[in-house]
């Protein structure tokens, strides 16, 4: 320390007039047509960007896809034959470090079956004012009924418009399927679901729709493909199920 | 004396003193240790509640503190290591259950702490118990607080090995409407049916089978043994629940138990759920809050689950002062009450022009209030015609809005009139109150009971008025300590359970019988009872129903002091104890000061800041009610009052009627709020903070459960009486429990043991009987509306006669019988059931039998019976409205 303080400059007294030091620059002075350019030479990486592509992507006129594996909103999903594949566990809400979501279940009865099994969710809420899209819900969903989709465009005009409701978050219904409440297909259990042996509506289900639900305008477009796969259902019911019995 | 004295100790809410822990008797103390700690324990500790002690958690299924070991499970499994014959320690060859093992001196305990023996084995068991369970966590009410899922956590592997086909069994069976079992996900560790035979005594689900296809299971004739029926010398037409059970139980009867929930919370593993339950939710969004039931006098203590304002589920609370464990189904399913959809939300005043109950704001509900009442108290001055209030607080009410009623009726009204007893009632019980119960908290209690060498029930079926007290005195008689006879008509198949003596006795003979109960009588049997109950420790306990038999509650009263048996009242309702010590009878001030004693009178006016009290002795809740329809009283404060629980509810309509001005204080719409002229409404008990006294006079206090801006009973009787321009002082529970505590007890003279003669059973004529009559625990009352799955576990409605008796009536057993007065007709069918002759017996209030509304008398009237004809009556439809 004592060493140290011979080195500084005593401070000058008050009214002393000192001459201004004069700075010196530690880098190299250039030298010839360096020094000449020297002035411009920061522009270069301007102007050769002036010849490349343009990365600026033109939202929302242009919508450029996402990467395939992006969070997005979520979306729950459906079994083939229209049920659906959330079972109301909970473990999504657990999971969730944001406490986003919300989550009550309740019990199927033979009139109102919504997912294979005893029990359905009843309540599915999702609050994307707190999600952080971190997926650990997707991780936790044990019927793989949860999963994310592509869709980022979640902005709103009212926060209550952005918690997303269960009919907000089901899966818009593919090809064939028959929209729940109905049985489940005949003779199979939420396993044999789970495992993919059903692979479509059968007969016994439009049947059960056009009979408690005549009005259903899924019905139409199930009844025809029910026709069609209602063999191989039984088909691949039959061999899964033979399948497990001699694992 | 002019002041009184702060008494803590002795007060109304003076905390009882915890029991001492008993020393350790070093005489019969074992020295061992568990994982190199040394320890000493009583002889006879099990090693698992040593481990305990020493905060070692060994994992356990079967175990229960308070059920006998048996280890079914074999999860607690540790290494052992015990001196022999050489004084020198020898490992056990195989690893021991610690929950059978007792502690021996010298022995040395290897937990899975510090052997990788004992690790190894729990881990095998573990994965063993595993192999069969579904696994279906996501969809099992148990995930997220299952010890099995827990333990195969902590002492188990993460991930299961198991590749193969897992034995499932059809899902669940219900056991009752209530009780669903999931078989598959059983792991037969008979925590149900242990709990089942050791403390509920009733018939349940048994062990089945053998091997990998051992299960919990049905009755089945061909496995069991049985033949077809219930019991023998049983009706088979008795004790049946309401609702249908796919399954029956171990004695061949559909399941009937009001204890079956608690086998829900016991069991381990989701095996067993509650159908009302089931699904809702999960632990992780539940907030737990202690609270106390409120659906009889036990003061039970219970934890009320709660999410967003909605109470999901009740669970025993852990009190081994007073409910152990356990409580009654009603405690625990039934609270839908409370958040029903009818539930009142706001004032409401009666319009003067359309006559129609109209919402109103506060100030002005209060105002109108207190105009009519001022009204009322000012007609008071006139000789003739109307004068006066009367408060009928109703008995379900806690200390602190006991107390403001009985304030409220002193300061701000100026009257003793009032009564919370809403049931049939004496003045000769009002003076055994007085006299033998209020300001003596904790002379019985409940641990008493089951200490007790010799129980006389007196009117009192415990199972069905007080389910928690039932349990104490059943684990008495089953510890061989207890022997309990029963003063009742015919013996229940509670009785039954207790193991116990009958001393039939027509309704109304009761006081005969109590006074013939001498060292000195004739019949051995009573000369035998007599003296044990002069052992120390004998108890008589007695139920609210005495109180309607003249003489009754003399002639205990004598018979208590005659053998020196100590004597305990225990009525049905959670707030008749507390309302009694606050003060809420016509002839009783808080603490128990009678309001004849002028220095009573003088002891709490000074508290209250007043001049003086009202010293005119009040009327009961009859004498009010005759007064209000004879146009004698001009008006009415009515709290939780069910019309249909007076003595006469014909009458008290018509009182209700044509009293002046009514003001009713209630949760949910009643009789009394839809003849009201101005409804308040107040807080049901998950909404409040508040105590209840139970039927040994100990505080119960409970805390606000649920975030409300409903008011309690004190608070709106506060700004009732600030409307009337009088201050009470009680628009908090702070205010309410300071004054409490500054009045203390009364250690003044108290009124009288009342010496009423019994009367003269009347004669019975031909086609006649006696009425015998009590309330069912599940019948119809209101604090069980909603609850859909509680009701079909209530007992179906029976008449119940001797077989001579339905031999003379022409009706065989199941067939319907007529029971009927001058006002009315009740039809049931009827079970034969081993009791004297010309004695028929109803359920009080239950579904299709409503005893003081339809037939307007009580125990020991004459009642004509007849062979039934309408077939319509007390069917399961009417169960479910």
């Amino acid at each position: 320390m004592a060493e140290s303080s011979k080195d500084v400059t005593p401070r000058p007294e008050a009214g002393d007039v000192t001459a201004p030091s004069v700075y010196t620059s530690l880098i190299e002075p250039r030298t010839g047509i360096a020094e000449v350019v020297a002035p411009i030479a920061g522009f270069g990486v301007t102007f050769s960007n002036l010849f490349r592509p343009v990365v600026t992507e033109q939202y929302p006129f242009e919508r450029v896809p996402t990467q395939p594996r992006y969070h997005g909103r979520h979306q729950l999903n459906r079994y083939a034959d229209g049920l659906e594949k959330c079972i109301g566990c909970e473990l999504c809400a657990w999971v969730c470090p944001a406490d986003a979501i919300y989550v009550e279940g309740a019990d199927n009865t033979p009139d109102e079956q919504f997912s294979p099994g005893e029990r359905y969710g009843r309540v599915y809420q999702i609050n994307y004012l707190r999600c952080i899209f971190c997926a650990l819900c997707i991780e936790a969903c044990p019927t793989r009924a949860l999963t994310m989709t592509n869709e980022f465009e979640l902005a709103g005009p009212t926060r209550a418009g952005l918690i997303y409701e269960k009919h907000d978050l089901l899966a818009p219904m593919g090809e064939g399927m028959l929209a729940a409440p109905h049985p489940m297909a005949p003779s199979t259990t939420d396993t044999d679901y789970y495992l993919g042996a059903v692979t479509g509506t059968t007969p016994e289900q439009t049947a059960w729709v056009a009979e408690h639900r005549p009005e259903d305008p899924t019905l139409p477009a199930a009844s025809r493909t029910a026709s069609r796969t209602a063999s191989t259902t039984a088909a691949t019911t039959a061999a899964t199920t033979a399948a497990g019995e001699t694992r | 004396m002019t002041t009184t004295t702060s008494k803590p100790s002795t007060g109304i809410l003076a905390t009882p003193p915890a029991a001492a822990a008993s020393p350790l008797d070093p005489a019969t103390a074992v020295t061992f240790s568990i994982d190199g700690i040394e320890m000493a324990v009583p002889k006879g500790t099990l090693v698992i509640r040593a481990a305990e002690q020493l905060g070692i958690a060994i994992p356990r299924f079967c175990d229960h503190p308070l059920l006998a070991p048996v280890g079914a499970c074999r999860q607690c499994l540790v290494e052992v290591w015990a001196p022999g014959r050489d004084g020198k320690l020898a490992k056990m060859p195989k690893p021991q259950p610690s929950c059978t093992l007792e502690a021996t001196p010298g022995m040395a305990v290897k937990t899975q702490l510090t052997s990788a023996e004992s690790d190894k084995a729990q881990h095998g068991v573990i994965e063993m118990l595993l192999i069969n369970h579904p696994l279906d966590c996501p969809v099992c009410d148990k995930g997220g607080e299952c010890p099995l899922q827990n333990q195969a956590m902590s002492n188990g592997r993460g991930q299961s090995r198991f590749v193969d086909i897992k034995r499932t069994f059809p899902k669940p069976i219900a056991i009752s409407t209530q009780i669903l079992l999931d078989r598959e996900r059983c792991i037969l560790c008979q925590r149900c049916t242990r709990f089942s035979k050791e403390i509920a005594g009733d018939p349940f689900i048994d062990l089945q089978k053998r091997g990998s296809s051992q299960q919990i299971g049905r009755f089945d004739t061909g496995i069991l043994g049985y033949a077809t029926g219930g019991p023998v010398g049983e009706s088979r037409f008795a004790d049946l629940p309401i609702g249908p059970a796919e399954l029956v139980d171990s004695s061949g009867a559909p399941f009937a138990s009001y204890f079956s929930g608690n086998t829900v919370q016991i069991c381990p593993v989701g095996a067993l759920t509650s159908a009302a339950y089931r699904f809702r939710s999960r632990p992780f969004d539940l907030v737990s809050t202690p609270g106390i039931a409120e659906h009889d006098s036990s003061g039970s203590a219970i934890r009320v689950d709660h999410r967003r304002g909605v109470v999901l589920r009740r669970l025993a609370g852990d009190d081994p002062a007073v409910n152990e464990e356990w409580i009654t189904d009603k405690d625990r399913f039934a609270f839908a009450w409370q958040s029903a959809p009818d539930r009142l939300r706001t004032p409401f005043v009666r319009d003067a022009e359309t006559g129609e109950l109209t919402p109103a704001s506060w100030p002005e509900a209060l105002e109108v209030a207190a105009a009519g009442l001022a009204k009322a108290i000012s007609a008071g001055t006139t000789p003739v015609g109307a004068r006066g209030v009367g408060v009928l607080p109703g008995g379900r009410l806690t200390i602190e809005d006991a107390y403001a009623y009985s304030k409220f009726a002193r300061v701000a009204l100026g009257t003793n009139d009032i009564d919370l007893r809403s049931r049939p009632h004496s003045a000769e019980e009002e003076a055994f109150l007085a006299s033998s119960i209020a300001g003596r908290p904790l002379d019985v209690t409940f641990a008493d009971l089951e200490r007790s060498p010799r129980v006389l029930l007196v009117a009192l079926e415990a199972e069905e008025e007080a389910g928690v007290a039932f349990l104490r005195l059943r684990k008495g008689v089953l510890a061989g300590r207890t022997h309990v006879t029963s003063l009742a008509p015919f013996a229940t198949r509670a009785l039954d359970r207790l193991d116990g003596t009958l001393l039939a006795a027509a309704p109304g003979t009761e006081p005969e019988m109590l006074d013939a109960v001498a060292t000195n009588a004739p019949e051995a049997e009573l000369s035998a009872l007599a003296a044990e109950l002069g052992l120390d420790g004998a108890l008589v306990l007695v139920g609210e129903r005495l109180g309607a038999i003249p003489g009754g509650l003399s002639a205990v009263r004598r018979l208590a002091d005659r053998t020196g048996a100590r004597l305990a009242w225990i009525p049905r309702r959670a707030g008749e104890r507390g309302g009694i010590e606050v003060g809420a009878l016509p002839s009783l001030l808080p603490g128990g000061r009678p309001v004849a004693q002028a220095a009573a009178r003088v002891d709490v006016a000074a508290v209250w800041g007043v001049d003086h009290l009202p010293e005119v002795p009040g009327r009961s809740v009859s004498a009010m009610l005759e007064a209000a329809r004879t146009g004698s009283l001009a008006a009415l404060v009515v709290g939780g009052v069910d019309v249909r629980d007076l003595p006469d509810p014909a009458a008290a309509r018509e009182a209700l009627a044509a009293v002046g001005f009514l003001v009713s204080l209630e949760v949910r719409p009643s009789e009394v709020t839809a003849l009201a002229d101005v409804v308040l409404p107040v807080a049901p008990p998950v909404e409040k903070p508040g105590t209840y006294l139970n039927w040994e006079g100990r505080p119960r206090p409970f805390p606000q459960a649920l975030t409300s801006t409903a008011m309690s009973d004190h608070r709106v009787l506060d700004a009732l009486a600030d409307a009337l321009g009088v201050t009470i002082g009680l628009r908090t529970l702070a205010e309410v429990h300071s004054e409490l505590d500054e009045l203390g007890a009364w250690d003044g003279e108290r009124i009288e043991a009342p010496d009423v003669s019994a009367v003269e059973p009347p004669a019975i004529a031909p086609g006649h009987a006696v009425l015998a009559t009590w309330h069912q625990l599940l019948d119809a009352g209101h604090l069980q509306d909603g609850e859909v799955f509680l009701a079909g576990t209530a007992k179906r409605p029976v008449a119940r006669v001797s077989a001579a008796t339905a031999a003379g009536v022409g009706v065989a057993d199941g067939g319907l019988l007529d029971v009927s007065t001058d006002a009315g007709t009740v039809t049931l069918p009827v079970a034969v059931t081993a009791m004297g002759d010309h004695i028929v017996w109803l359920p009080t209030c239950s579904p299709g039998s409503e005893v003081r509304d339809t037939l307007r008398s009580g125990p020991g009237a004459l009642v004509r019976l007849a062979a039934g004809t309408d077939l319509t009556v007390g069917t399961d439809s009417e169960v479910q409205s």
